[in-house]
């Protein structure tokens, strides 16, 4: 890996007003240099007011923000020195390939020789030379995209700000560009500041998602904790599917925790610390993480038997729902290669590991 | 049921021919028949068109249109830039004051600028009582007083015409240019006025064609050294009964119109800009 080129950014209690009303409170995160950090939110979460008040679109309202320890949060966005991808890519229409990606150093005034070894590495760097006399009009979402990405690390930034920038791209193609921007940032090793309400997206490229809802976040960390261990509701819901099941914290007869809903006590991890008995909670366990078996229970997993409600086949995966008595019916998600298959109104069992199960308390 | 396309263009086609195409050539051919043969047709028009006061005219017309387009794209293009960034209420405000006068009668325009440059004007005591000048400065009944009043008659054209380009250009390129490096007068110049230029380009185009024939407010307004060709026509039909003259200058203003409008085009090509 290359030498990391990012600035370190902090994020110092960063909030903004309109109206008086908070649109993001309290703001705190340190990202060190060279990390793939995703602000993950639904619209109105806040997510793009913090990538504006860190590019210098939008003032804070108090807070500070920190670049390798320097504060710029009064500074014209120019002055910050970050690259920058939009949202529709904000190409120039009256501009070439060559002039977009040089406008960055040609405004720096650098001269014309470093311009050009500069120009040609960016477009290098996203497989664009050959089209450098082309415009805007003239070019797929793709290389459009491919453009603003050159343009916005032409003049070698340390931090590159994105505001959604596949959401215009179809599912194929977006899946290449996330490939594409993590192997180009770790190469650079650049620091990235990435918009999205995509959770794929955020997960696939992230080194460290905060999941943001009303201006506050709800949850950070690194993808597979955020994944496996939601610290809410809102968090458990917002990333891919989840059996989020209202209850209350209770035992189970050996003594290990669990939640009862309906009148059935579902196991969860036992490493879980242990709930007051009665506390209004909910049990959370991933679609994937639950296995459906006949005639018998799995040994060593936890359990409810049901009925097959619904089943649904996704392609890669074959989806059921379970009535087990409960308020909603479990979702299950087998993959397609387990050849299993269950038909509607089939006796099951629905297993799990208790370590798979959480209780969310928020 | 489809409308065809031709079909739409009906009204508009019907509306050309019987308001402007049949009595404009009736005019012209009546006009030019009355004089004879071919060669006699080719003399008189040597006769008119070249004489030294329809040349001067013409000089004056077009230096007149070149001048006041010029101080309306510099008045129009910072009132078309505060309206694109302008709250609702401000917007409503300027683009009211903009558009009233728009609404208003030529002549009554012409002439309240008339009181407000006169000797004992508005302008003029304000300078005095200031004392910026102990004798009231003649700003009314020459070139200054024209391009003043023809300026402000035109300016909404101009406004509305930037506006409408300047409305166009997404904010995320300034923001781009801005987030890039770019300082804002380095940012305009490279981003913004390019962006904007085809407005340029047709709001001067429009307030040249129209000022190059304007009557009312130069006659109003200037000195005998003001004279513009459609005051030549006016004065052809009016005082001397001349229709023929009037006729010939006629079209050597609509000749002299296009020239500049197909240069201006040929000059401006959009698509050569854009580079296709």
């Amino acid at each position: 890996m290359a030498e990391l080129r990012g600035n370190q950014i902090s994020f110092q209690s960063v909030s903004k007003l309109y109206n008086k009303l908070a649109v993001v409170s309290d703001f705190t995160v340190d990202i060190p240099r060279g990390e793939f950090f995703s602000l993950l939110g639904p619209s109105g979460s806040g997510k793009t007011t913090t990538l504006m008040m860190l590019a210098g679109f939008t003032d804070v309202s108090s807070g500070s923000i920190l670049v390798d320890g320097v504060d710029v949060s009064r500074r014209e966005p120019g002055e910050r020195g970050f690259g920058m991808v939009f949202q529709n890519y904000a190409i120039f229409p009256h501009l070439n390939v060559y002039e977009n990606v040089a406008f960055p150093l040609r405004a720096r005034k650098r001269p014309k020789q470093e311009v050009d070894a500069k120009v040609r590495e960016a477009l290098r760097a996203v497989q664009m030379e050959h089209l450098a006399e082309r415009y805007a009009r003239q070019l797929s979402g793709g290389q459009q995209q491919r453009v603003a990405i050159a343009r916005a690390i032409s003049f070698e930034p340390g931090v590159v700000l994105m505001d959604e920038p596949l959401g215009a791209l179809d599912k194929n193609l977006r899946y290449a560009m996330q490939v594409e921007i993590k192997e180009l940032q770790r190469r650079l090793g650049l620091t990235v500041i990435y918009v999205t309400h995509d959770q794929e997206e955020a997960m696939n490229m992230s080194d460290r998602i905060a999941i943001m809802a009303n201006g506050e976040i709800a949850q950070m960390g690194p993808p597979l904790e955020v994944y496996e261990k939601p610290a809410s509701r809102f968090v458990a819901r917002f990333l891919g599917e989840a059996n989020v099941l209202e209850g209350r914290a209770a035992r189970l007869d050996c003594g290990s925790p669990a939640v009862e809903v309906a009148g059935r006590r579902l196991g969860v991890d036992t490493a879980e610390e242990l709930p007051a008995p009665g506390m209004e909670c909910a049990f959370f366990v991933r679609p994937e993480r639950l296995k459906l078996s006949t005639g018998a229970c799995l040994p060593g997993y936890r359990q409810v038997s049901g009925t097959i409600a619904k089943s649904a086949f996704l392609g890669n995966i074959k989806r059921y729902e379970v009535d087990w008595g409960g308020p909603s019916p479990l979702v299950i998600d087998c993959a397609n290669s387990d050849d299993a298959r269950h038909v509607h109104g089939e006796e099951v069992f629905v297993n799990w590991k208790s370590a798979d199960a959480k209780i969310l308390f928020r | 049921m489809k409308l065809e396309t031709p079909l739409l263009l009906g009204p508009v086609i019907l509306m050309f021919l019987f308001g402007f195409a049949v009595p404009i050539i009736s005019f012209l051919w009546t006009s030019i028949a009355e004089i004879g043969s071919l060669p006699e047709i080719a003399a008189a028009f040597g006769r008119t068109a070249g004489s030294r006061a329809a040349i001067n005219a013409m000089i004056t017309s077009n230096v007149i249109a070149l001048v006041v387009t010029l101080c309306a794209l510099l008045i129009a293009y910072p009132i078309a830039a505060y309206l694109c960034l302008a709250g609702r209420f401000r917007f409503t405000l300027v683009i009211f004051c903009i558009v009233v006068p728009y609404f208003t009668s030529m002549i009554v325009r012409t002439y309240s600028w008339m009181i407000l440059l006169g000797r004992n004007g508005v302008v003029n005591n304000m300078l005095m009582s200031l004392g910026v000048t102990d004798q009231p400065l003649a700003l009314l009944y020459n070139r200054f007083g024209v391009i003043v009043g023809m300026t402000y008659i035109l300016l909404p054209y101009m406004v509305l015409t930037l506006f409408a380009a300047m409305k166009s250009v997404d904010p995320s390129f300034m923001r781009a240019a801005l987030s890039l490096g770019a300082g804002r007068f380095y940012a305009f110049r490279r981003i913004y006025f390019p962006l904007t230029a085809h407005g340029v380009v047709s709001g001067s185009l429009i307030v040249f064609i129209l000022a190059v024939g304007f009557f009312i407010t130069p006659a109003l307004m200037g000195g005998p050294q003001d004279t513009m060709t459609a005051m030549l026509i006016q004065r052809s039909v009016e005082i001397m009964f001349d229709w023929t003259s009037a006729a010939i200058l006629s079209i050597q203003l609509l000749v002299v119109t296009l020239a500049i409008y197909f240069v201006y085009c040929w000059v401006t090509d959009s698509k050569k800009m854009m580079g296709a």
